[in-house]
């Protein structure tokens, strides 16, 4: 086809687009998959018993909050890298703080404790499961992200997958905060962070090959 | 087909607000001012693409095509607060990425038709002494793939000029150097 013919078929087509589509697709999506992962939490673990003391414990935030400031991050960085020739800028940076403030406060807590007792504070009970429901509790957010992100042209699928993964990977640890027992720092810097980078990583050799446009 | 001024000549900056302008037009409905747009966006990936792909002057223009469709179809994923020349460029260095991963493993198959070809990669001053050597290899391939060779890849002249010279089909031609380059790799190697 001469690109001239073709020029005259697409201009036929112009007309209003979608406007912030990056943004609005990434929020409605989210606002579909977060209730399923916490229906999936409920239906595979439950929230923890004493959620109502829980609630008055410092620590409890911060294995809540640390994560969804992750995904907050995840989130501006994905809808960037959906666009092409968007630079994705401050949003690494503010998505690598709450790793940096977790490992912190999990080395002032491993230093000052007991040797006896820093076993406990790494391995709690549950670490055995803590990094794989991560990534099941992420799944919903993961498969919208990556919906998303097939509707949108990301030029770099990698990373656009490996955000899609951490955002995902954030919130979904945030939601199985709310059933998990622990609240050492040392557990939450490797054990939580493992979660979020094994679904980042998943989105990562995902994206060549799921985003393909 | 008319050809208009690739973009090449054009400050960045002009191109960056003429096509602005008529791209937010045409996002509001304004058929005549896109259809103006995407005759620009044309011209101007000609001259981004032709530039990084002067090797296969034959996909530019595929290419230019290609990326007319993507940007059309995506055009929901460009935003005002940001360059229009930033988004073009992006995806239409995506999409030549693309097409040379594409050309990179089909000539891992077969043989390069390209200059990166070490016979013909030798410098100026050593062409002379390759060709010779290269001569007596040519003189044993069929006239079908011996002429193409000679005519494309030594004396620069274009597909359609030797198409012309030898009463050849332009496609006859590609073949010819194809498999001419494939005969003559496996001679070299016997040579060794």
């Amino acid at each position: 086809m001469k690109t001239d013919a073709l020029i005259a078929l697409l201009a036929a087509d112009a007309g209003p687009v979608p406007r912030h589509a990056a943004t609005r697709r990434l929020a409605w999506g989210l606002a579909l998959a977060l209730p399923l992962s916490v229906a999936l939490l409920l239906a595979a673990y439950g929230v923890r018993r004493d959620i109502g003391e829980a609630v008055g414990w410092p620590m409890f935030w911060v294995k809540l909050l640390f994560p969804a400031c992750m995904a907050l991050a995840a989130f501006v960085a994905v809808q960037r890298l959906a666009r092409p020739g968007v630079r994705v800028g401050a949003a690494w940076l503010a998505l690598a703080a709450p790793v940096v403030l977790v490992w912190a406060l999990a080395l002032v807590v491993w230093m000052g404790a007991p040797a006896g007792e820093r076993a406990a504070l790494l391995w709690g009970v549950s670490w055995r499961i803590c990094a794989g429901s991560i990534v099941l509790m992420a799944a919903p957010v993961f498969i919208v992200a990556m919906g998303v992100l097939r509707s949108m042209a990301p030029t770099r699928p990698t990373l656009a997958g490996a955000a899609a993964g951490a955002l995902a990977g954030g919130a979904g640890a945030s939601v199985y905060a709310l059933h998990c027992m622990e609240l050492a720092a040392p557990f939450l810097a490797v054990w939580y962070v493992s979660g979020i980078a094994l679904t980042a990583l998943l989105g990562a050799a995902l994206g060549p090959r799921l985003l393909r446009w | 087909m008319k050809r208009t001024t690739p973009g090449s000549t054009q400050p960045l900056l002009d191109a960056e607000a003429a096509l602005h302008d008529l791209f937010v037009r045409g996002q509001a409905g304004d058929a005549a001012a896109y259809r103006d747009f995407l005759v620009r966006l044309g011209a101007h990936l000609r001259g981004f693409l032709g530039r990084r792909l002067f090797g296969w002057p034959d996909d530019v223009e595929d290419l230019v095509q290609e990326c007319l469709i993507a940007m059309h179809n995506q055009r929901h994923t460009y935003q005002s607060d940001q360059p229009l020349t930033a988004w073009v460029h992006a995806i239409a260095r995506y999409k030549m990425i693309d097409l040379l991963r594409a050309k990179g493993s089909r000539e891992a198959r077969h043989l390069p038709l390209d200059d990166d070809l070490e016979v013909f990669a030798e410098s100026a001053i050593e062409a002379s002494d390759a060709r010779r050597d290269l001569g007596g290899l040519l003189a044993g391939l069929p006239d079908r793939h011996r002429l193409p060779i000679v005519h494309v890849k030594l004396e620069g002249l274009s597909i359609a000029e030797t198409a012309r010279k030898t009463g050849m089909s332009e496609s006859a031609v590609k073949v010819g150097i194809h498999r001419g380059l494939k005969a003559l790799m496996l001679k070299i190697k016997d040579d060794r």
